[in-house]
């Protein structure tokens, strides 16, 4: 090899300023800190490669201390965080495999395309991973329902996410969608998958093996998506819009042939490690895969598959042109491999070699045009961000939000939060993804808690399910980030509770705004310590995630949003509990306390207009015992349906039980308000509360196992008739069915459509 | 009864059929195997499924580049020879491009995808997957496509001939437009060609024959189940 140490840029190239470093992204510090690695001047190339490596996007430098404090490790663990999925055993010798990603920046520009290259994405981070994708879930933020762009917004999102999951042919089983104006300059698009695998066949991104060769496969590479990592680590500023070039264009086709593919080569033994090309391109695989392996690469550019002609090392290395695969095979063994590429039509080539030098080596057409070594390059850097806590915050929790009079009407005040496009049904969204391709949907998006998936045991004898959901009420981590990442957690369990599902481990994709601002780097740490508390009193560990920082538009940050997937599993599939009520004559109890808490609550938000006080308190015991009780009874077969609540509290879990188990069924409760007024009962959002529905024989059965869980448990009534009638004390709120059809049924859609 | 389902590069209910055929029925003497869009030979099996999915992407037309595959040579002669082929959702499509059945689907009348529940009322002559069940039954299974709106030039002909063999109907077995979830003519959802061996329909009896699936029913085994009364050559009724 050439004495890399005393060669200077190529002639080809442009020169290196501190201005070239500065229009990449690159601080005067990271600058020098990189003269100092490679002991000389960066060559183009390499200054390309190191920018996009050190982006936040890719190095996390600013949030790596924080999530060091996760629980990343649990006796269902058999990959954390660091390869391109978690992996998680659900017994039997078989392991789902799932990961969260967010898409915000490209889906704001460009929103059909950046939502699809998303689904595409995570999808290729599963099945990477030797697991066939079996779900997916969506959840989305965009930015307050009258605001010129949302509507474009939505239809361009929920097409795109349809567009690509519809045909690569993974069913969107879950996700949440939720209308807030922090957004409104800076959406929110964040892709759960989760594949099923054997256990003892997971790849990993390893380059191993000195002497084996590197392929490419799949899509050819083009100018597309270049430094789309470095656009997702800045601020959004006026001129977002030029940035269009940036954003991907997605090709679910060839993304199932991909997938296809690999799954069969990885069914033969020659497959020595994968990647696929996600952000910053065959830059971060190679050096990734190196990286982790301890090795080096060499790449031989010319033999690169290219779409256009006359690209240069900087443009290849950089490209993020979508749908490829980095991947290293035995030795010997490329026929084997090229073969199975080849029945599926797909472009593949060696481009490169593994090396024992440590280095990332780059060449085209035998010229050198870098050689950089691959630790430094993929551990990037880690900043300890200043961080403080908002001045603004303690005169925001000291407001009482139960201060607010009662409504004068509060039928009209339930039908105007059931009506709220963020509670309000997404079947408009929904019935646009398919939901149930694949033979495996036991709970569609909307009919649970939680979606749930079947899966057979390998000797196709009995059927396990597998409970997804995703989500996070960001006023509440907005209000405390601590206390809102933490209610984040147990909204979670609570979901996969209500359908029956045992949670097991959790997936985050945290969405922040910019951290060199010392709010938001506090908003962040809060939260990272909240979400490890709380994981660890449920026992979930978090098993992949992303972070996604600098969601800000002309400094105006969002929410701190850490939206969480969580998975659980059934033992029985068949055991998969529903939300809605069945039919008339059932008994109806509630489970859990309420309390008078409004703080973040829907009702605040969409009735009183405000956004303050503190959000609900949850002892995680109680949330615990609770979801384990109504895990017990379903699992005993007691209940008839079951809903956890949550946004709009009691009375629009009430609501929801009546709409949403097929025919309409009414309702009529007497509930014993304990002293609270009654809006504040109605509609607080006190954490780990469940509606049961349950055949009278039951209720006996069902009153001991809460009371054994040390969890109230209080009868409200009985289902039956054409309206939802409660009782609170003196109070009486009765609504006709038509008339909560009407609102929960055109809530999303007069906003969507 | 050996079902063959053909595999074409951007299928993605192949699987789905096969488990229904190869797992769901296999007490019934059902079994299936995959055929590869590249062979020429269907293997001797005793009916085709051309499955759901994306082939090729629908990049051109729906349907347009699988129709051209080279197994579909194949599939033409099993059909002059009388063999049973379903045609599902991009089957469907397929089958219309490779003149297997008439018409064409195009575009839903809301120009987006929809994946929900639908009512079909089965109807017109008999064929494999459908003579065993009673005319004027309604089923219900899901739907799943954006190019799904059945469009024909002589619908009238088709209708005399007893070709149109379901139709999107009401819970009350009305053809209303309430009912029509893609602006098919005349709530088209289903048609068989000139012989009644070939079937076409754009939902998906495949996703509905297991009650564990969502609450959509077990209605889609009846097509596999009229087809084996059909193979073991006995009159039956399936589906109760």
């Amino acid at each position: 090899m050439a004495d890399s140490s005393t060669r200077g840029p190529r002639k080809s190239e442009p020169e290196i300023t501190p201005e070239v470093a500065r229009e990449h992204g690159l601080s005067v510090e990271e600058f020098a800190r990189i003269h100092e690695i490679l002991g000389r001047a960066p060559s183009y190339t390499e200054l390309g490669v190191f920018s996009v490596m050190w982006s936040e996007h890719c190095s996390y430098k600013s949030s790596r201390r924080h999530l060091r404090g996760l629980p990343t490790t649990g006796p269902c663990v058999i990959q954390g965080p660091g390869e391109n999925a978690g992996v998680v055993d659900i017994g039997d010798g078989q392991a789902v495999v799932f990961k969260m990603e967010s898409h915000n920046h490209p889906s704001f520009i460009e929103p059909y395309q950046g939502a699809a290259t998303g689904v595409g994405g995570i999808c290729r981070d599963v099945f990477t991973m030797g697991a066939r994708p079996i779900a997916l879930a969506d959840c989305l933020r965009f930015g307050r329902a009258d605001h010129p762009r949302t509507r474009t917004l939505v239809q361009g999102v929920v097409a795109g996410i349809g567009g690509y999951g519809n045909s690569f042919g993974v069913p969107t089983v879950a996700g949440d969608i939720a209308f807030d104006e922090c957004y409104d300059g800076n959406i929110l698009v964040n892709a759960f998958c989760l594949g099923l695998a054997r256990a003892d066949r997971i790849f990993l991104g390893r380059a191993a093996g000195i002497g084996n060769p590197v392929l490419y496969v799949g899509a050819k590479t083009g100018r597309d998506g270049i430094h789309g990592a470095t656009m997702a680590s800045a601020e959004f500023g006026a001129g977002t819009e030029e940035k269009r070039p940036t954003v991907q264009v997605g090709d679910p086709f060839m993304e199932k042939l991909l997938l296809e593919a690999c799954l069969e080569l990885m069914n033969s033994d020659c497959l020595v490690g994968i990647q696929d090309m996600g952000a910053a391109g065959l830059t971060s695989s190679s050096v990734e895969m190196a990286a982790r392996a301890e090795n080096g690469v060499e790449l031989w550019l010319e033999r690169v598959p290219a779409r256009e002609t006359g690209m240069t090392p900087y443009e290849l290395m950089l490209s993020e042109s979508q749908e490829r695969m980095l991947m290293v095979v035995e030795a010997g063994r490329e026929s084997e491999a090229l073969a199975v590429f080849s029945k599926w039509d797909l472009d593949a080539a060696v481009i490169g070699i593994v090396t024992d030098t440590g280095r990332v080596v780059v060449k085209m057409d035998g010229e050198l045009y870098a050689d950089m070594p691959s630790m430094p390059l993929a551990e990037g850097l880690v900043y300890e961000r200043p961080m403080s806590r908002p001045v603004w915050l303690d005169a925001l929790q000291a407001q009482d939000p139960r201060e607010a009079p009662v409504p004068a009407d509060l039928g009209a005040a339930l039908l105007a939060v059931l009506g709220a496009p963020g509670v309000a049904s997404k079947a408009w969204a929904f019935s646009q993804y398919d939901h149930n391709v694949r033979h495996g949907t036991v709970l569609r998006p909307g009919q649970g808690d939680a979606g749930v998936v079947r899966v057979f045991s390998p000797d196709g004898a009995r059927e396990k399910g597998i409970a997804i959901t995703a989500g996070c009420n960001s006023r509440f981590v907005y209000l405390d980030p601590f206390e809102g990442a933490q209610l984040a957690i147990a909204e979670a369990v609570a979901n996969l509770s209500a359908v029956g599902a045992e949670p097991l481990a959790v997936t985050d994709c945290l969405n922040f705004g910019n951290p060199e601002r010392p709010e938001i780097m506090w908003q962040f740490a809060e939260a990272v310590r909240g979400l490890g508390d709380a994981c660890r009193a449920f026992g979930t560990p978090i098993v992949s995630g992303n972070v996604s920082l600098y969601n800000e538009t002309e400094g105006r940050g969002i929410h701190p949003t850490p939206m969480i997937g969580m998975v659980g599993l059934m033992s029985d599939a068949s055991l998969a509990m529903t939300q809605g009520f069945r039919g008339a004559g059932d008994v109806v109890v509630l489970l859990g306390v309420n309390t008078d808490e409004l703080g973040g609550s829907e009702y605040q938000k969409t009735v009183l207009g405000q956004l303050s006080g503190r959000p609900p308190r949850l002892d995680l015991g109680r949330a615990r015992a609770a979801g384990g009780a109504v895990r017990r009874m379903i699992g005993e077969r007691l209940l008839r349906s079951a809903h956890d609540l949550s946004d709009g509290g009691l009375a629009i879990a009430l609501a929801e039980c009546c709409l949403t188990g097929g025919e309409p069924v009414g309702l009529v409760a007497r509930i014993d308000p304990a002293g609270l007024r009654p809006d504040h009962l109605l509609f607080g959002e006190a954490p780990a509360r469940y509606v049961l529905s349950l055949a009278e024989e039951s209720l006996a059965r069902v009153v001991a196992l809460a009371a054994e869980a040390c969890v109230p448990c209080a009868l409200l009534g009985r289902t039956g008739g054409d309206r939802l009638a409660l009782e609170v004390g003196a109070v009486h709120v009765e609504l006709p069915l038509a008339a909560l059809a009407q609102a929960f049924h055109t809530g999303f859609s007069r906003v969507a459509d | 009864m050996k079902f063959g389902v053909i595999r074409f590069p951007g299928s993605n209910c192949d699987d789905d059929a096969l488990h229904v055929v190869g797992r769901v029925l296999a007490s019934q003497g059902a079994t299936g195997k995959i055929l590869w869009h590249k062979d020429a030979s269907l293997d001797g099996v005793d009916a085709v499924i051309l499955p759901g999915g994306f082939s090729y992407g629908d990049y051109l037309r729906a349907g347009a580049m699988a129709a051209h595959s080279p197994i579909l040579g194949a599939v033409k002669e099993f059909v002059a020879r009388g063999g049973p082929v379903l045609a599902i959702c991009n089957g469907f499509q397929i089958a219309c491009e490779a003149g297997l059945l008439e018409g064409a689907l195009t575009r839903n009348a809301s120009l987006r995808f929809a994946c929900r529940d639908v009512l079909l009322r089965v109807e017109g002559r008999p064929t494999p997957f459908t003579q065993a069940i009673p005319a004027g039954r309604i089923l219900r299974m899901s739907i799943a496509h954006a190019e799904g709106r059945y469009v024909h030039p002589d619908p009238e002909r088709l209708e005399r001939e007893g070709r149109v063999i379901f139709r999107y109907v009401t819970e009350e077995g009305e053809a209303a437009a309430s009912a029509n979830p893609n602006g098919s003519l005349g709530n088209v959802a289903g048609v068989t060609n000139e012989r009644g061996n070939v079937l076409g329909l754009m939902p998906h009896p495949e996703r509905a024959c297991e009650a564990l699936l969502g609450e959509g029913g077990e209605d889609g085994r009846q097509l596999f189940e009229s087809a084996l009364a059909f193979a073991r050559g006995e009159p039956a009724r399936v589906g109760g």
